[in-house]
């Protein structure tokens, strides 16, 4: 990660807050997903999950960022259904391999984490500010 | 000894190490859903008088002091990150710069006063 100049805490929690909006946006379209149906199992729905890495610029002095997007190894779930339009010839259609319980711990979680780095912003902010005001 | 600093203390040097701990502790927050990734943080006692011995740096500092973090419960994807501690560090910290700040504030109204000759 090559930065032009040195990273501040702005840097830090608003690239934490972006990661995190990443997250928050797989979950939305996991949730979205969850029991959708299709005809066979390779082209049934996956959750998708991003994978965090971080950036470090000195020791200690590290912001996070989103590496790459993995589907996830939840299997879809054959349901018997011959009446379902989709249905293969064996009359089974497959529905989405998603866990809506830990996509919605997941969502709490990520925005969890992003008012943390928001409150971080907010108090960087106003020391930033207090410190600007110094001798005036 | 450079001219802020005898006008300042040590509070000119505190107050950077304050805001790079601040960075820190951020960073830690950053990174709290980060697998594998270890918190650290200074001693800040031993930060500040590193930075304010002779030939003493902040920089020089922020490197002898650096550690990491020992988690209270381990967890299990190696993130030592524990939100509750870098939360109350991060508050603590945050009123410590304050502090500084303030301090700096009254040397220099005692500063200005006496250059003013009141």
């Amino acid at each position: 990660m090559s930065m032009d100049k040195p990273m501040n805490i702005f840097d830090i929690a608003g690239r934490a807050m972006s990661a995190q909006l990443v997250r928050l946006n797989a979950t939305a379209s996991n949730l979205a997903n969850a029991g959708s149906v299709s005809g066979n199992e390779n082209q049934a729905y996956r959750a998708i999950r991003p994978v965090f890495s971080t950036i470090v610029e000195k020791p200690g002095v590290a912001t996070v960022k989103v590496d790459k997007v993995v589907t996830s190894d939840t299997p879809a779930t054959r349901r018997h259904d011959p009446g379902h339009p989709l249905a293969d010839a064996n009359g089974d259609v497959w529905e989405a391999g998603v866990d809506s319980s830990a996509e919605l711990v997941e969502m709490v979680e990520s925005a969890r984490m992003y008012q943390n780095n928001v409150q971080v912003i907010q108090t960087a902010k106003s020391l930033l500010l207090e410190t600007i005001r110094l001798g005036k | 000894m450079s001219l802020e600093d005898s006008l300042f203390g040590v509070h000119g040097k505190a107050l950077a190490l304050r805001s790079q701990r601040l960075e820190l502790i951020a960073s830690n927050i950053a990174n709290a859903s980060t697998p594998g990734y270890k918190a650290r943080d200074i001693d800040f006692d031993k930060a500040l008088a590193a930075a304010t011995s002779q030939q003493g740096s902040v920089a020089g500092a922020l490197e002898t002091a650096m550690g990491y973090r020992t988690p209270l419960q381990p967890s299990s994807d190696g993130n030592t990150v524990e939100m509750s501690t870098e939360q109350t560090l991060f508050a603590e910290n945050a009123v410590k710069y304050r502090t500084t700040l303030s301090f700096l504030e009254g040397r220099l109204n005692t500063i200005t006063r006496a250059l003013r000759g009141e």
